[in-house]
């Protein structure tokens, strides 16, 4: 199926709409979760939303998508506050505490998914596509919700913009300024709990931690500003989440929710090698540069002290002798120089082999290298 | 002999065997990651090894070759490489690197499972959720009796996980609680630790038949956490965690068939409700021993600051409830 057809069926471009706007809340928020070095909590809310989603079923008795979303904020919010409990009032590490949430609220929710398949049958068949994430069983009344609780979150987002940013990076600061820090702070989990639970039905349980984490650690990447990187997190959840519900609707029987993580994986390595400044390739390029001018400088200063060494600025130095001072072969350095004309090659008989001297340009350039370390002053040259 | 069979035969003597010894593995391994805060490690080996099994099985085509130890294996040793890498390059900070590494490798498993895997037994819902139901019903002949398979495969993963345990009890002990002297005394706790997460990684693949991914991760964490409420001494540690694994996997399953549910699922649950417990009641570190002592008039010296200290002070050897501690004595400093 080509991407025009693609586009032009209805639910796919629903659901790829839904996608793009889970992409851009869990980007968003989790940048803040990021920042904050939460980003395992994401992992433990979204885990531990399963049994809340087997209870909003047994309780509402039907597959509609409110009671189960609001079944697994609530059961995120109370792993979230058990992880506090244990952090907080016992010598348990935040570590294990978060592995303990995890692991016994998903096991809870195993057992009630069970349950429920025992008290209804076959109809519960739809919960099991929230272990993966499944795009075909969202259905329009679905997206509704998806979108309006999505944007809600983000106005909440925009509203308390300054002390998020506050109890973000200098929570003390935050609190010299009469700001509930505590409050802020829960509720900035509860909003990421809310951008992970709107996700589960194209992303799943097991793999959400990912588009919390991975758009924002490929955000950050690119800037330096919190205002970029949210903006720019934003944009790559959403990228992932269309490209994910793309290829998932295109190709039969791929879970939804791999894809979208595989995509958001792949925009986190790309910014990992190429954003500037940060990006490791982008990193390598500069320290090979400077590595490079480093050999140049070196050579330059050499030149021009053993011309002050020998009192003669035109002292025409064996290349041998280059090598020696610089610990390694300096053809290819001086050969550079050359090119800039700040070198010159010269023939000194009786002796063989090359001999460099400094040019004026040269001379120059390389007694402004010396000078910051307390380079000789020409009248040194006489003593 | 004929009795052992009667034995081996029951379902449900295999069953409760079977989780008990996944806790018990699982413990023995966990008490140590949660003492070095590694805890969530397990999950993302617990997840990643999902690829190496995929992986094995697309180049041989079975699953049940050797070659899928390897594989999940392999696949936890590179979840901890990769996340390694990534702390290393100084791009992303460590918890964000496990949330990256394991996800992406999961998700791979998951759609090579969907793509060439579809019809064979490996489909993800098992894998998460584990198959515990149906070990008896697997067996194989060994010295003439009919073992479960996965009991066998399980009993010789724990008994390698405690033989671990025991040999290298001493560097254990070193590397997690003072690396920096396990360095100067020429141990090297990088290759400790990496030898813990590979044998955690066989026995997540052990466990995965048994209880699934997830509930593995409860077994890995919570008895030594619930431990670790219970006791300030390692190796009481080791046997309340698998005590509490054992009696886990029991009542779990009294549970899960009262209920009709879930047996991993129920086996897991019960692990938490023994955390609670220990929480409760815990005679240290307990909430309502701290309660009591609050209320006390406060001791000069010892149990408190002891109690309240990082992991690495909080267990000393020889530090009983109440006793000022002495120092750390150092395992073959004698010598």
């Amino acid at each position: 199926m080509d991407l025009h057809v693609l586009f032009g069926d209805f639910t796919v471009r629903s659901v790829a709409l839904g996608a793009a706007l889970v992409g851009t809340v869990a980007g968003a928020l989790g940048s803040f979760a990021v920042l904050r070095r939460q980003s395992l909590l994401g992992d433990t809310l979204s885990h531990a939303a399963l049994p809340g989603i087997a209870l909003g079923f047994l309780v509402s008795g039907s597959r509609s998508l409110t009671p189960i979303l609001a079944g697994a904020l609530i059961s995120g919010a109370l792993a979230a506050l058990l992880v506090l409990l244990l952090t907080r009032t016992t010598r348990i590490k935040d570590d294990a505490a978060l592995g303990v949430s995890l692991s016994l609220f998903f096991a809870v929710g195993t057992v009630l998914l069970t349950y429920a398949q025992r008290q209804v049958g076959a109809a519960q068949a739809g919960l099991d596509a929230f272990l993966f994430g499944q795009a075909a069983a969202v259905l329009p009344a679905d997206l509704t919700l998806i979108g309006g609780v999505g944007l809600a979150a983000l106005l909440a987002l925009a509203l308390l913009w300054k002390e998020f940013k506050a109890v973000t990076f200098d929570a003390d600061f935050a609190r010299s300024l009469g700001l509930p820090v505590l409050a802020l702070e829960a509720l900035l989990t509860l909003l990421i709990a809310v951008a992970v639970v709107i996700g589960l039905q194209l992303v799943g349980v097991i793999l959400m931690v990912a588009l919390v984490v991975a758009p924002a650690a490929a955000a950050r990447q690119w800037t330096r500003r919190l205002e970029g990187m949210v903006a720019l997190a934003a944009a790559f959840g959403a990228l992932a989440g269309v490209t994910g519900a793309l290829v998932s609707a295109s190709a039969r029987g791929l879970a939804t929710g791999p894809v979208i993580v595989l995509a958001a994986s792949a925009l986190v390595l790309a910014s990992l090698l190429a954003a500037p400044e940060r990006g490791l390739a982008w990193h390598a390029a500069r320290s090979w540069a400077r590595r490079r001018a480093l050999g140049s400088h070196r050579v330059l200063v050499d030149l021009l002290r053993l011309g002050q060494d020998h009192r003669d600025p035109a002292y025409a130095s064996e290349q041998g002798m280059l090598d020696t001072y610089f610990g390694g072969p300096t053809g290819h350095v001086l050969r550079r120089l050359r090119r800039r004309g700040l070198v010159e090659r010269v023939e000194h008989m009786p002796e063989e082999g090359a001999h460099w001297v400094l040019t004026p340009a040269g001379r120059a350039q390389a007694r402004e290298l010396q000078a910051p370390f307390g380079g000789r002053r020409d009248e040194d040259e006489n003593r | 002999m004929t009795a052992l069979q009667a034995w081996l035969d029951t379902p449900s003597v295999t069953i409760v065997a079977v989780g008990a010894l996944v806790g018990v593995a699982a413990t023995l391994l966990g008490t140590f990651l949660v003492l070095r805060r590694e805890s969530m490690l397990s999950d993302a080996i617990s997840h990643s090894v999902l690829l190496g099994i995929v992986g094995a099985y697309l180049l041989t085509g079975t699953l049940d070759t050797p070659l899928h130890v390897v594989g999940a294996a392999l696949a936890g040793l590179a979840t901890v490489v990769l996340t390694d890498l990534l702390v290393r390059s100084r791009r992303v900070k460590q918890d964000a690197a496990i949330g990256l590494v394991f996800p992406a490798l999961f998700a791979a498993a998951v759609l090579l499972i969907n793509v060439y895997a579809r019809d064979v037994h490996l489909d993800a819902d098992a894998v998460l959720l584990g198959e515990i139901a149906f070990a008896w019903l697997d067996v194989v002949r060994v010295g003439g009796l009919e073992v479960a398979r996965s009991l066998l495969t399980l009993l010789v993963v724990a008994a390698v996980n405690l033989a671990f345990v025991v040999v290298a009890y001493k560097e254990l002990k070193l590397a997690t609680f003072d690396p920096a002297l396990a360095v100067a005394l020429g141990l090297r706790p990088g290759l400790i630790g990496l030898a813990l997460l590979s044998l955690l990684s066989v026995t997540a693949v052990g466990a995965f038949d048994a209880v699934g991914a997830i509930l593995f991760v409860a077994f890995v964490i919570v008895p030594p956490t619930a431990a670790y409420l219970l006791t300030d001494r390692l190796w009481r540690m080791l046997a309340y965690g698998s005590a509490i694994a054992v009696a886990s996997s029991f009542l779990g399953y009294r549970v899960a068939v009262a209920l009709d549910v879930s047996i991993g699922g129920s086996m897991a649950s019960v692990t938490g409700g023994f955390l609670l417990l220990a929480l409760a009641l815990g005679p240290r570190h307990g909430l309502i021993a701290r309660a009591l002592r609050r209320r006390a008039p406060q001791p000069p010296t010892g149990a408190r600051a002891a109690g309240a200290g990082t992991v690495p002070t909080a267990i000393r050897e020889g530090a009983d409830a109440g006793t000022p501690a002495p120092a750390l004595t150092v395992p073959g400093s004698r010598r």
